[in-house]
């Protein structure tokens, strides 16, 4: 199953197995746009996502973060590759052929969390319609359970009393407020996979700290399995016990949260995270050795990705196609020819 | 430390009047800036911490009133100047780089031609000169000069925050403010953005403003720091005093509120409720509702300035006096 990774979980734990998942759209050019191109925006990312874990996914913007997250809800279509999912049954399943039944079992039991509370609401809808519509479209329970499991679930996220924010509209309530909201829309449904895309990037600090303590929470006491989206290190270090670091449509990098930013084996997780600033005036950092930012892939020639810009490549890493992920010994995974 | 301040700002108060009542938004705002000094200002959205930004500039919307205080610049007060006076000390000897860099360049202009105008403006140099020194401050901000004859569209965040940062220094201004100026940016990108604006300021010897919500980001650039809450200061002192041994509760919260990838993993602890509304802040201590620490008298009366060396705070019951480290 993990042909081309070396995840040394075995699968059938897996709440969530992504394998070799690539998404490419395609971009056009020249006279009457026939020069096509593709932009590989995730190309080959495997990983397992245990129940009751959280794994974050960090890399800097236009990396293929979100379009991971939302291919294993099945919001984007993979071009390549599967998702599997544990069903009802206990067994993985690929959902792309889902259908029917299946997969309005799957689309309760897969949430999204987005970064803007702003965006993410229609701002004519009550806090309760808001909480209340995945109930709806799953036709589960009538207007009295509803109302109910709704109530429980705004206080399950500290908004309570909730009969005080149950008939509110989304302009009525504060950012961190709004989240909460977006969590307990998630979580009406009992999921026990959760995407979360930046959620807290968009809070301030304070109201952030909250935030990621109750989905810490929330975690441990559902047991949901949480992927967990985000640029800053920082935040992934309090959020996640695994972290994958993503370059250009490929996991460069994964492993124990702490190990990862103890002792970064990838050039580029050591870029990422020198340039990190600590709020200690005393600290000193090192300059960060790569130059450059992130560009588009598009059609990306067959060798590292992070060529580039990468401190450390040769000619060997001109010369080869991208490396594969491998064991880097003591369960460090890595995909770099000189770490 | 003030022995040479570029910019002394005394008592100041900016008030938005709104149909709902003033909003004190700027509300008794004191400090000093000395040559090649760079400020901190951190707080909470909210705080007021970019509404004395727009203040010291003079940029405010027509409902704002700058209610008292004075903004002295090299001995010039600010507040007595017409728009007109106003328009030539702005870019000239105090200017600016907002977070929306999308925003302050013009789409339909080139981004080298936009500088010119700047500098021809204030007939800091003009044809050819100008152009040389559009040279100079893409070479100083580490932009390809090749980009001088292109237009904003066709540059990343990172180049467009360059760019405006290169148009601030171009006529070589008394002070920087600077509102957020890598919020929008990558790590990376935040990085070598930071480090350059460091080197550059202290090249020229020029003094900044930095006003940001990111204690890290100000912990590295700032060598003071002010901490804002509800429209004032409510600490200020030297940047590693002031982090070392907090004597606000807020401040203290702040930090412990804020994660860190370095270092032991200290457990976050979040920081209850939400700034006020500064249409009716709360009597007293404006923080009074949130702390940990507040007593009766911190819920009726004003708090006193506590004060450490150059290190000061406003506060009834100063953290470092509890003993709660």
């Amino acid at each position: 199953m993990n042909v081309s990774s070396g995840i040394t979980s075995t699968a059938s734990q897996a709440l969530v197995s992504a394998v070799n998942l690539a998404k490419r759209y395609p971009v056009s050019a020249g006279w009457f746009r026939r020069d096509r191109s593709f932009i590989h925006a995730v190309d080959g990312v495997s990983f397992d996502l245990m129940p009751g874990e959280t794994l974050g996914l960090v890399g800097e913007s236009g990396c293929g973060k979100t379009t991971t997250g939302r291919m294993l809800v099945r919001l984007t279509e993979p071009t390549d590759g599967q998702v599997l999912f544990k069903n009802q049954s206990g067994d993985l399943e690929d959902i792309a052929h889902l259908k029917g039944a299946p997969l309005k079992d799957f689309r309760r039991r897969a949430q999204m969390v987005f970064q803007d509370p702003y965006e993410s609401m229609n701002p004519r809808r009550t806090i309760f319609d808001t909480v209340a519509e995945p109930l709806h479209v799953q036709k589960m329970g009538d207007h009295s359970e509803r109302f109910e499991r709704v109530s429980e679930t705004l206080s399950m996220v500290g908004l309570t009393p909730p009969a005080s924010f149950l008939f509110r509209f989304p302009h009525e309530l504060s950012g961190g407020q709004r989240q909460r909201v977006a969590i307990a829309r998630a979580l009406v449904m009992e999921p026990s996979f959760v995407v979360a895309d930046e959620p807290t990037s968009m809070l301030d600090i304070s109201i952030r700290t909250g935030i990621m303590q109750l989905m810490n929470e929330l975690a441990d006491r559902l047991g949901i399995g949480y992927l967990y989206i985000t640029h800053d290190l920082a935040v992934a270090r309090y959020m996640c016990s695994r972290i994958a670091v993503m370059y250009l449509g490929k996991i460069v990098e994964m492993g124990d949260t702490e190990e990862v930013l103890r002792n970064p084996i990838h050039p580029y997780t050591k870029a990422l995270l020198s340039a990190v600033p600590v709020p200690d005036p005393e600290a000193t950092r090192d300059a960060v050795s790569i130059k450059g930012s992130v560009s588009a892939p598009v059609d990306p020639l067959p060798r590292c990705r992070f060529y580039d810009r990468c401190p450390i490549a040769d000619d060997y890493c001109r010369d080869n196609d991208h490396p594969p992920f491998e064991d880097k010994g003591a369960g460090r995974l890595a995909a770099c020819h000189k770490a | 430390m003030n022995a040479d301040p570029v910019l002394v700002v005394d008592d100041l108060k900016m008030h938005y009047v709104t149909r709902t009542g003033t909003v004190r938004a700027v509300d008794g705002v004191s400090f000093a800036v000395a040559r090649g000094q760079s400020l901190g200002l951190v707080g909470e959205s909210g705080c007021g911490k970019s509404s004395i930004a727009m203040t010291l500039l003079k940029l405010l919307p027509d409902n704002a009133r700058l209610v008292s205080g004075s903004i002295t610049l090299n001995g010039v007060d600010l507040v007595t100047l017409s728009e007109d006076q106003m328009r030539a000390h702005r870019w000239d000897r105090i200017s600016m780089v907002f977070q929306a860099a999308m925003n302050s360049l013009d789409p339909v202009y080139r981004v080298g031609d936009q500088i010119i105008e700047a500098l021809e403006a204030h007939s800091a140099s003009v044809g050819r000169d100008a152009m040389e020194r559009v040279r100079e401050l893409f070479d100083l901000v580490s932009l390809d000069p090749t980009y001088i004859r292109r237009y904003p569209h066709e540059y990343s965040g990172g180049m467009r925050q360059r760019a405006i940062i290169a148009m601030a220094m171009a006529c070589e201004p008394d002070i920087i403010i600077a509102d957020e100026p890598t919020t929008a940016l990558d790590v990376i990108v935040q990085d070598h953005i930071l480090r350059e604006m460091q080197a550059i300021q202290r090249a020229l010897d020029m003094s900044m403003i930095y006003i940001s919500h990111d204690m890290a980001v100000i912990a590295e650039v700032c060598d003071v720091v002010g901490v804002m809450y509800a429209g004032k200061l409510v600490e200020f002192g030297p940047t590693t005093e002031v982090y070392a041994r907090p004597i606000h509760p807020y401040t203290k919260a702040l930090m412990s509120a804020f994660p860190s990838v370095r270092g032991e993993k200290h457990e976050l602890t979040t920081l209850p409720g939400e700034p006020p509304d500064l249409l009716d802040p709360p009597a007293g201590c404006a923080f009074h509702p949130r702390c940990a620490y507040a007593t009766d008298e911190c819920r009726t009366s004003m708090p006193p300035t506590v004060q450490r060396g150059d290190h000061w705070a406003t506060c009834w019951n100063p953290v470092d006096d509890v003993g709660d480290e």
